[in-house]
Order: C-alpha cells, then sequence, then structure tokens
C-alpha cells in the first residue's frame, strides 16, 4: 500500500470548507427552531437565592426560562453524568442542576425564545439574588493544601541523596498560567426535535458517541432516542473531548419546549468551560562535571476543581528523555472554585516537558555545555521508569538534523553575544516527547461494483485531516483512486470509535481501515474464484492485492480479476464489511514520539519586545500518512508553543474570582503578524514494532518542548531568565 | 448580597416610544445585493449583518467566532471592501453589495483563493477560511501588500487558531504573483 499514502496530498474535504459549504453544530437547519442564551453566575462561590425570571417571561417572542428551579429531569447520580473523559474521581458539573454556583461563569439560566437576538435581550431581564461564600482561585494561595495524586511511577535510588551529593546542582521552579483553548468555532449545540422524545443532536464535540451516551446517561434516554452528529468541528485541541454544557441545556431546552432548540455560547461564557490548569513545576537536577545525570526530581502541583480531580502526567517525562540512576516524582492537585481543568494540547507534556526542558538549559549553564551536548550526555535509549527499550526513538537524529537546518553549530553561547542591529539575538532549543497511543475502533466499507467505496466510522476529525488520511488508507488498501472514495465521519450511529485526542485517530482509523479491507478483498476473492477459468483459483486473501480495480496476485501481476467482473459474476452490486480492530496488547517495549526544536528570538534592548523569527523542529513520529497534513499539524502546535511562551494567559482578579480577559483580544493568540519562519523535518523512522503500519500520531508533540526553546533562546539573547509563562516583556526588562 | 444583571439600555426601535417595556422592537426591511442577488431580510434593528446572514439568508459560509469584531472569521466584501459584518449592523447596510464566501466562486469553479488555499493547506478545521479567503480578495483589492511581511501585518486582523499562518501568506503570495 504506497500509491497515496505518505504523500502530500491535499485534504479530501479542502474545497467543502473553502466554499463555506461545511455545516459545522450551530449552522444545521431545524424546522421550528428555538434560540437559547444563557445567563451565567456573577459571583464565583455561594447558592441562588432567588431566581426572578417574570420580566423575562414578558418579552413577546420569550417562549420559556430553564432554571435549576424549572427544567426537565435529569440524573441525579454521578455515574450517569460521567463520559468517557471524565476524571475517575469527583462529581462531574450538571448544569442547572441546583442552587449552587462553583465557579464564575457558570450557567444559571437558559432563555429560550424565537429568535436569538430577543433571547439575548431577555437574559439581560433576569434578576438572581445570591448567597456568597469564601472561595479561592488562587494557586499560590493554595499550593500548601495540595494533595498528592497516586501515581504509577515508583521513585529510583535515593534522589534526594543523589541531589544532596551532586557536584553541579540545579533547582528551578516554573509556573504556567491558566490557558484556554479558544477554538475558533463557538461551543454550539442544535437539537433537533425529531417527535416522541427523539432527538438528532449537532454538536461540537471531538466525540459523537461519547457525547450520546452522556446525553443518554443525563436524560434516561435509549442509545436509538438520540443520534450525535458532528461532519466538521472548528477546532477544539481538547476542548471537546467532554460533553460540553450548552449540549445539555439544547437538549433540555428541546425537551422542554418539545421542539429544536439551538445553543451557542458567546466567546466570554467559553472561558466558563474547562481550560489548561495553572501549574507550578519544580525540578532539581543533580550532575557530574562531565554532563551525566545523578538524579531528577520533579514535583508538579497543578489546579483543579472542587468537584473532580483532574490531573495528566506533567511529571515523569525525565524518564524517556535522559538517563539518570535516581529519580522522583509528585504530583499534587490544589483545589480552587473554578470550572474543572480539561485537556488541551499535549496535557502535562507542554507544561511538564517546558519546566525539565527549561531546567536542562539553566544546567547546561551551569556546567558550561552545549545545552545539545548535555543532551546526548544523558540520552537513554530506554524508558527508565519501565525499564523497557523503545519500538523507534531517533530523537539523535531529530537532534542533528534539526541542528544543521538551523545552523546550530554557528552559535555564540555567551548570553547576549548575538546581535542583529538594535535587537539582541538568542538561539534555544529543546526536546520534546509525547505518548503513540492507539485505540479500538470499526470501520464500515461499502464497496460498490462501479469500483466506488464509503467509509465510515464515528470518528471526528477536528481539523487534524482523519478524512484525508482514511481515505489515502483506504484508496491503497482497495486500490482505487481517492475520487473514488467518500468518507463518513462524526456521527454516532457509524461504527464505533474513541474520541478524537491522544494523537491516537491516525494509527487507530488507519489500522481499522485496513482491517475491514481485508475483509472486503476476502469477500471479492470468494467471489473471483467462482469465475470461469479464475487465474486466482487457489490464492489465498493474503495473496492477492486491490490493485486499480482489480483483484490481483501478489507474486504475478498478469493473474487478476476485475472488481466489476467478480461482482457480476457473483449478482452481488455491493460488498459491505463492517469490522472492529483491537491492536495486540504488547507490553514488551515504550512507545513514544520524539522531537527537537530549535527557535530564534530578537529582542528589541530598549523596549524588551520579543519576535520568534524562526523556527526548526524536527519530528520523530514514525510514518507520517500525509506529508501536507502532517507539516500543518507539527506548525500549528509550534505556534501554539510560540503563544504559550509569549501570549497566552488567562488573568483572574482574585478578588472577585472572575476572569478579566475573557475574550480573544485580552487573551492573547499569536496572529499572523507574530508567525514568521517555521521549518518541520519529519526525520525518517521506521517502526515495526509500534504497530503494523508503524504510526504513531503527530497532534500533540508539536507543542512539546517549543516554550522551552523560546525561554531558552529568550535567556541566550537576554541574559535572563524568565521563569513564568507568558515571557513578556515587563518580565524580561524588569530588574 | 443581591447581584443585578445590568440592564441593557432600550433598544431603538422604529417606535421608540412604546407602552411595551417588553416588546422587543419592530422590524425593518433591508434591501440587499449578496453575491449578485437582490434579497430583502425583515430584521430588528440591533440585527448584524452577520446574523442577517447566516439566520435570516441562511448563508452559514460566514463565521461567527467572537461577534466583537476581534477574531476575523465573520469577514465579508461590502461594496468591495472587507469588513467584520459582526461589527455593522443590516440596517446600516440597506443598498449594499455583500460578497460572502458562498459567492466567490464563479459557476462552480474555485475562486484563485479558493484553490490556493487548499493547495498550501492554508487552514486545518476550516473555520475561520471564509474570513481568511474574503479578508485576503479585500487586502489584493486594496493593492497594497506585496512582501510576506505586509500580508501578514494587513492578515492580522483574521486569527486562525490551528497556525496556518505560513500556509495563509504563501497561498496569497501565490494569487497575488499570478495577478
Amino acid at each position: 500500500m504506497n500509491a497515496h499514502v505518505g504523500t502530500p496530498a491535499s485534504r479530501v474535504d479542502g474545497p467543502a470548507k473553502v466554499t463555506g459549504q461545511a455545516k459545522y453544530a450551530g449552522e444545521f437547519a431545524a424546522e421550528g427552531l428555538a434560540h437559547g442564551f444563557v445567563v451565567e453566575a456573577t459571583i464565583t462561590k455561594g447558592r441562588i437565592r432567588r431566581i426572578d425570571t417574570v420580566p423575562a417571561l414578558k418579552v413577546k417572542g420569550v417562549l420559556d426560562v430553564l432554571t435549576h428551579e424549572r427544567r426537565p429531569a435529569m440524573a441525579d447520580d454521578d455515574q450517569a453524568w460521567k463520559d468517557d473523559v471524565a476524571p475517575e474521581q469527583g462529581s462531574p458539573f450538571r448544569p442547572l442542576y441546583d442552587d449552587a454556583v462553583r465557579f464564575s461563569g457558570q450557567p444559571v439560566a437558559l432563555v429560550l425564545a424565537e429568535d436569538w437576538e430577543t433571547a439575548r435581550y431577555a437574559a439581560t431581564l433576569i434578576d438572581i439574588e445570591y448567597q456568597q461564600e469564601a472561595f479561592s482561585t488562587d494557586l499560590e494561595k493554595q499550593r500548601a493544601h495540595a494533595f498528592v495524586v497516586e501515581k504509577a511511577e515508583q521513585p529510583r535510588g535515593d534522589a534526594a541523596k543523589a541531589l544532596a551529593s551532586a557536584s553541579v546542582r540545579h533547582e528551578g521552579e516554573y509556573f504556567v498560567p491558566t490557558e484556554h483553548h479558544n477554538p475558533m468555532e463557538l461551543f454550539a449545540s442544535t437539537a433537533s426535535w425529531d417527535g416522541n422524545g427523539r432527538l438528532t443532536v449537532y454538536d461540537k464535540t471531538q466525540g459523537v458517541q461519547n457525547v450520546r451516551n452522556y446525553l443518554c446517561g443525563a436524560f434516561r434516554k435509549k442509545h436509538d432516542e438520540l443520534r450525535v452528529i458532528s461532519p466538521y468541528v472548528g477546532g477544539a485541541f481538547g476542548s471537546g473531548l467532554r460533553p460540553q454544557y450548552q449540549v445539555v441545556l439544547a437538549v433540555a431546552g428541546a425537551l422542554a419546549l418539545k421542539r429544536s432548540v439551538r445553543v451557542v455560547l458567546t466567546r466570554q461564557q467559553m472561558y466558563g468551560l474547562g481550560h489548561r490548569p495553572a501549574s507550578i513545576e519544580r525540578i532539581s537536577l543533580g550532575a557530574r562535571a562531565d554532563g551525566t545525570l545523578d538524579a531528577v526530581a520533579h514535583e508538579a502541583i497543578a489546579v483543579t476543581s472542587q468537584f473532580e480531580a483532574f490531573s495528566r502526567n506533567d511529571t515523569g517525562w525525565a524518564d524517556l528523555l535522559y538517563k539518570s540512576p535516581a529519580a522522583k516524582s509528585v504530583h499534587r492537585l490544589a483545589r480552587l472554585d473554578v470550572s474543572t481543568p480539561s485537556d488541551m494540547r499535549a496535557p502535562g507534556a507542554a507544561t511538564g516537558v517546558y519546566a525539565l526542558e527549561s531546567a536542562m538549559d539553566e544546567l547546561a549553564v551551569a556546567l558550561k555545555l552545549d545545552p545539545v551536548e548535555l543532551r546526548l550526555r544523558c540520552y537513554s535509549d530506554r524508558d527508565q521508569s519501565s525499564n523497557l527499550p523503545y519500538t523507534s526513538k531517533r530523537l539523535r537524529e531529530c537532534y542533528s538534523q534539526a541542528a544543521d537546518a538551523f545552523g546550530w553549530n554557528r552559535r555564540n553561547g555567551e548570553p547576549r553575544s548575538m546581535r542583529d542591529g538594535s535587537d539582541l539575538v538568542g538561539w534555544g532549543m529543546a526536546s520534546g516527547v509525547w505518548e503513540a497511543l492507539q485505540m479500538p475502533a470499526a470501520i464500515r466499507i461499502v464497496l460498490s461494483a462501479n469500483g466506488h467505496a464509503e467509509i465510515s466510522c464515528a470518528a471526528s476529525d477536528i481539523g487534524t485531516g482523519t478524512y484525508t488520511i482514511v481515505a489515502q488508507v483506504a484508496a491503497d488498501a482497495l486500490g482505487l483512486p481517492l475520487e473514488n472514495l467518500s468518507v463518513r465521519l462524526g456521527d454516532s450511529s457509524l461504527p464505533q470509535a474513541p474520541v478524537e485526542g491522544g494523537s491516537w485517530m491516525a494509527a487507530t482509523t488507519a489500522h481499522a481501515v485496513v482491517h475491514t479491507a481485508r475483509e472486503i478483498r476476502g469477500e471479492l476473492l470468494k467471489l473471483a474464484k467462482a469465475v470461469a477459468n479464475s487465474p486466482l483459483k487457489n490464492a489465498d486473501v493474503d495473496d492477492v492485492l486491490l490493485v486499480d480495480g482489480k483483484i490481483t496476485s501478489q507474486r504475478d501481476a498478469s493473474q487478476s480479476v476485475s472488481i466489476a467482473n467478480a461482482m457480476r459474476h457473483g449478482k452481488v452490486d455491493r460488498i459491505e464489511k463492517e469490522e472492529i480492530h483491537h491492536f495486540a496488547d504488547d507490553k514488551s517495549h515504550a512507545r513514544n514520539t520524539h522531537s527537537a526544536v530549535f527557535a530564534e528570538v530578537k529582542v528589541d534592548e530598549q523596549l524588551g519586545v520579543i519576535r520568534v523569527t524562526r523556527v526548526v523542529s524536527a519530528i520523530a513520529a514514525g510514518r507520517i500518512l500525509n506529508t501536507k497534513t502532517g507539516h500543518s499539524q507539527i506548525m500549528g502546535g509550534v505556534v501554539w508553543g510560540i503563544g504559550m511562551a509569549l501570549h497566552e494567559e488567562t488573568v483572574f482578579d482574585h478578588r472577585f474570582g472572575r476572569i478579566m480577559n475573557a475574550n480573544i483580544a485580552e487573551y492573547h493568540v499569536p496572529v499572523n503578524a507574530d508567525i514568521h519562519d517555521i521549518k518541520v523535518i519529519f526525520v525518517d523512522e521506521p517502526d515495526e514494532l509500534v504497530n503494523p503500519l508503524g504510526i504513531k500520531g503527530l497532534g500533540e508533540i508539536g507543542i512539546v518542548g517549543v516554550a522551552a526553546a523560546i525561554a531558552n533562546a529568550v535567556y541566550h539573547a537576554t541574559g535572563k531568565r524568565v521563569r513564568d509563562l507568558p515571557i513578556t516583556l515587563d518580565k524580561v526588562m524588569a530588574r | 448580597m443581591v447581584e443585578k444583571q445590568p440592564q441593557s439600555s432600550k433598544p431603538q426601535s422604529a417606535k421608540t416610544v412604546t407602552a411595551d417595556p417588553f416588546a422587543p422592537p419592530d422590524r425593518l426591511a433591508v434591501a440587499l445585493v449578496v453575491n449578485g442577488v437582490a434579497r430583502r431580510v425583515d430584521v430588528a434593528p440591533w440585527t448584524s449583518l452577520l446574523d442577517a446572514l447566516r439566520d435570516h439568508l441562511g448563508l452559514t459560509g460566514t463565521k461567527k467566532g467572537c461577534d466583537h469584531g476581534q477574531c476575523g472569521a465573520c469577514t465579508v466584501l461590502v461594496d468591495g471592501r472587507r469588513i467584520n459584518s459582526c461589527l455593522t449592523l443590516a440596517v446600516m447596510q440597506d443598498g449594499a453589495e455583500v460578497t460572502t464566501i458562498e459567492g466567490l466562486a464563479n459557476d462552480g469553479a474555485l475562486h484563485p483563493l479558493q484553490q490556493a488555499f487548499i493547495e498550501h493547506d492554508a487552514f486545518q478545521c476550516g473555520y475561520c477560511s471564509p474570513g481568511q479567503i474574503c479578508s485576503a480578495a479585500g487586502l489584493i483589492a486594496e493593492g497594497r501588500a506585496r512582501s510576506a511581511d505586509e500580508i501578514r501585518e494587513l492578515m492580522s486582523g483574521n486569527i486562525c487558531r490551528c497556525g496556518a499562518y505560513p500556509n495563509i501568506v504563501a497561498a496569497i503570495q501565490q494569487v497575488i504573483g499570478q495577478s
């Protein structure tokens, strides 16, 4: 299978997206559609004493106002509200469930009206009396009360002792603020009332079946009463992994009115959804003068909500990157009065590796070693925490190829030594690492006698390119041109798929396509054998390939039967197969992707303004299914890393517990003028162990390490080490 | 303590003095030429051009990303100039010619910018793309941008959270080079 896989094929959904024909969740028409507008709590913690909806209900065109006192029945047990991605511990948030206010921006009412503007106006007339309670949104104030999260990793050696006796030590505390995903599409759901309590829900989500199961739990519905559809998703980055509250409100509204309801959140309201939790990352490194490590210790203190314990792996990455006889990590959570944090691009790694790679740079300075050289001296060929070899690890090649492309050998290691006119120039680097994950999934293929095939799966494409890679893999597996294939995704009634996250969707869907295609091939072979004088009479399913519309012997290409001929003889006009694919449960190797990121910054010496003028990111992630869309994924990760390093921060006023920049102008994200030269290199990394096709996934690895490379470059340019993100000019200028 | 939601100022309407403070404003007829076709919408004075296009004319190709003129997803061409359609009321555009993403292709043939965006993979999720493409069409018509730096600066009103910026610049440069 090679004609399409690995090529820079353009996105198969490109024409729909550039012509405005691609429909997103809030754009589906429904007969008799009513519109909902959310009213949010204006306090951070307490109780709703009284909620006056009378003035709003008087507005002409208002149909109803839902509150905790007036809403359709909802499940009253936590289990029913737990979605596939919910933290194991805790009680998931239930919108409009009771009078408790748990975080600022929590939805407390839904105004339903004939049109959106009327609903929005009426929402301003709702009068709420609260009883306030004491709260805290300040991680620094609560860090002493943080509790330890149980982790599988065990300490190795005596890290404290090794640190105490190390000849060179570096200890540093790094801070990552709360960040919000801010996908371009507003969170939206259109609940289409199909009569008799049946609903079709168009939702912005990374997992239609997760949302279906969740809604069925929350509203006690059967799976065949509720269908969730999400063909296109306007960005998500983790924010759509868990069902968000607007989908509950849209369904509640539809059940209350017995008609279709759309709920679209405002940009401001989206700051009441999940977020990357603020975290304090403490790294301690003990080294010998030769640059080998004696000990690594990582303590992370991250935010969670009062009602759920959300945590990801901030710690533990050093074991994958660097050899060290002693290692210890502790992960703590501090409970704050905020909404539950959620996965956000490379959750845990983006933050933990930022701290680790910043600390490694500081150690290199202390050791007077080149930062690349330090990493090579600590290079580990095994995952030390599991003591397993890798299925593949071409991180050395990442370092060398990225360094060459960047021109690293021209670097003067002395801070403030490189200049371009009035700008200080800094060159920094960092490593990145993520997991190569894969999940069970099912694919249905319907092959028609005219040589067209439809491939379908409930998986989402959130912009990652799933439509395109599924088409490419199917084209090769079925021997058909891309234009003969149609791919259907994002519908809960289609074959089983996991949520789209963790960089697992490429490996997951590709193997499922190949698996089902083999069944199609088997069925075709059966038909082909029945053809008179069939040259494939003695062939086995794995002896034949589908090529150019023919079923062909692998040994002798002249031995073939056309698909059309085989199906005509068999008197069938279509072959349909649906198979679920499970990966072998092989725990004999560690499975990871790696990267080396090199960054150049130019810092205005007088003003402290920082520009990232060049980034080179070399990625070792197994087989790249599509070099064009894969390149875009990594480039997008680099842009996210630039935002994380220099721009992004959700700012709280802790006196009120409120977010002060809940919009997309004052929450800074990179704009076009912030982004300059980004070079992506895919290091050749054949891997026959990770899975049969050697696919490792690309969604997360692009961001990991980028913020550290930039922070290290800022130090190199200015001599100033800023350890709390984002690195803004005031921090660079501070004496 | 009692928290009061701020009361929005009473909307202006054709009948500014109305006996019923709970009555939404009356709708007004607005004539627009959208993608070359004369259209009439009856909208309240508080309806933005963006909502008129999406909710009243069913042209959902124009996207809402912030409703505050911060993201550029709603960019359309009004009388040939690129504007944020969320920052103008439909009633203010009575008689205007509006071009949206649905009006750029010519008889099924993609506009050169649409083709270039596909070739250069100048998007991932696609949600900002209609605004980016309309903005780029407006930019090219302005004739100001030649260098990559100028394109970057003059396209900075259109946020792409997927981070496709270098590909967006390459796609626009290709089309400028062709024209």
